[in-house]
């Protein structure tokens, strides 16, 4: 591994429940007639990042196999078996097989990361994820020398899923991460939040977490990983080639055909939250923007 | 029976109409105000009024085939389905333009660039003349023209439904129920459309 990545968002920086919950209250109150223009001004400093309510985060989902209104996953995923539960890694490793989910979490050192998320439509929201690299996970099974890619499979299972009845989407749903993205220290199989198991409404037992990249490129719930050669179909893009490319990368100077991606809305904001400016690589340019030297990001979006 | 559901709509004033029918648009303003709607409120308001606004378009399409094919006569409350469509339409427009998009350039820039947003604006703009024509003076000044001008209806509810397809992501069932129940409502007039 080049380096480890230092997280500067803390636990300090996590509000405790009840203040959150109390100042959430206060501000709704408040921005109704004031407004939060200076809250709202300039980049958004790490320091001023404040985690969403446990709440917001569970609740509030993308998980199409468990429904397409956000509120469906939570109330949905309920009837998915995530123990036990097993990870098959195959293609260009050193030791294929089915890796048992238990097996996985005790050879891993979970360590806590609060990065921001941000979704396709202009959504976002902070998030205090529990995980471990996934460098340490693709390490563990030896990832051969001809290996480019890093294939990702969401469980399918008609029977616990009730959204996969329609096919919204091309199931299961896959995605893919070029090597070095897999290999990057920011890229975390993401366990927990808040220090709780992960909920199944956000991808129990374990989903990929890619805080640069379009929330859909954080697959959840994963049944198979496979290392390729070749760069791997995911799934929005088979579903719309023209709207969502493989890299996704979070750039507001590249507009999406149906939503503008300069701006964003903090969930929990209240109705009259004012946008936010989105951030290059959702805020992690420094981090990744080197992952990309040379790439033309327009064509490569 | 039916004599007696005739009846018993020729009682009912249309402003009990207007009012109850006008409800929910202050109800979820309130519920996406005090955290009924989720944490991320505007998008659910936004969606429940333009939802609302199909939802009173098709039920205007409904009146003629209901009186056609079961001799229930609604044709007195047309009108008032039509404007308070219009009406959500109206908030539908100004929630996005006001809480989502926020700035005029990008209101502009969205209407112009992004194809489902150009949809959705034509059908609000064919429903603003049926709106302004929507009381008696306009019907009796514009006689059978007035008919012929409120078939607009027909496109901007076709509109409205492209639009809600288009805007959701992937497949999804919602929207594409819609479309089957406004095709099959226009069907059903298949042969007056053509007269």
């Amino acid at each position: 591994m080049a380096y480890r990545w230092k997280n500067t968002l803390t636990h300090k920086d996590v509000t405790p429940h009840a203040a959150f919950l109390n100042r959430r209250q206060l501000m709704a109150g408040l921005a109704a007639g004031v407004g939060l223009a200076g809250v709202a001004t300039g980049a958004l400093a790490q320091d001023t990042l404040e985690p969403n309510a446990y709440e917001d985060i569970t609740q509030y989902n993308n998980y199409y196999e468990f429904g397409t209104g956000k509120g469906d996953p939570a109330k949905n995923a309920h009837s998915l078996t995530t123990s036990p539960w097993t990870v098959k890694i195959d293609g260009l490793v050193d030791k294929p097989g089915d890796y048992a989910m238990a097996d996985i979490m005790d050879a891993m050192t979970i360590e806590e990361r609060i990065y921001r998320f941000r979704c396709v439509e202009a959504w976002s929201m902070v998030i205090p994820w529990n995980g471990f690299e996934l460098a340490d996970l693709l390490a563990m099974a030896g990832v051969q020398y001809e290996a480019k890619y890093v294939a990702f499979e969401t469980a399918l299972r008609p029977d616990e899923m009730p959204g996969v009845r329609f096919p919204a989407l091309d199931w299961p749903y896959v995605e893919g991460l070029r090597l070095d993205e897999a290999l990057h220290p920011l890229t975390i199989m993401a366990t927990g939040i808040y220090g709780k198991d992960i909920p199944n409404q956000n991808g129990a037992p374990m989903r990929l977490v890619v805080p640069w990249k379009y929330g859909f490129k954080s697959i959840k719930s994963i049944v198979r990983i496979t290392l390729t050669d070749k760069e791997p179909p995911t799934s929005w893009n088979k579903a719309n080639a023209r709207e969502y490319g493989f890299y996704s990368n979070v750039n507001p100077e590249v507009s999406h055909p149906r939503w503008s991606q300069a701006s964003e809305r903090m969930v929990g904001g209240g109705l009259f939250a004012k946008r936010q400016p989105t951030l290059m690589f959702n805020g992690y340019e420094e981090e990744v923007a080197g992952l990309y030297e040379g790439m033309d990001l327009k064509a490569n979006f | 029976m039916i004599d007696r559901i005739n009846a018993a709509a020729r009682r009912v004033p249309t402003w009990v109409v207007y009012l109850i029918l006008l409800l929910p648009a202050p109800y979820t303003f309130y519920l996406a105000l005090s955290g009924g709607l989720g944490p991320d409120p505007v998008k659910p308001l936004e969606h429940k009024y333009g939802e609302i606004a199909l939802q009173l378009l098709i039920a205007g399409l409904c009146v003629s085939p209901l009186r056609q094919y079961t001799h229930i006569n609604l044709i007195k409350f047309r009108r008032t389905l039509g404007v308070l469509a219009f009406t959500y339409v109206a908030l539908h427009l100004l929630v996005w333009a006001l809480l989502d998009v926020q700035t005029i350039g990008r209101v502009i820039e969205d209407i112009i660039k992004r194809p489902y947003i150009t949809i959705g604006m034509a059908g609000f703009v064919l429903l603003l003349p049926l709106a302004l024509t929507s009381n008696n003076w306009s019907v009796r000044r514009l006689g059978p023209r007035w008919r012929k001008l409120h078939k607009l209806t027909y496109i901007a509810v076709v509109l409205g439904g492209v639009h809600f397809i288009w805007l959701v992501k992937g497949i999804q069932l919602e929207p594409l129920i819609y479309m089957a129940v406004i095709l099959a409502l226009l069907a059903l007039r298949y042969k007056r459309l053509l007269r």
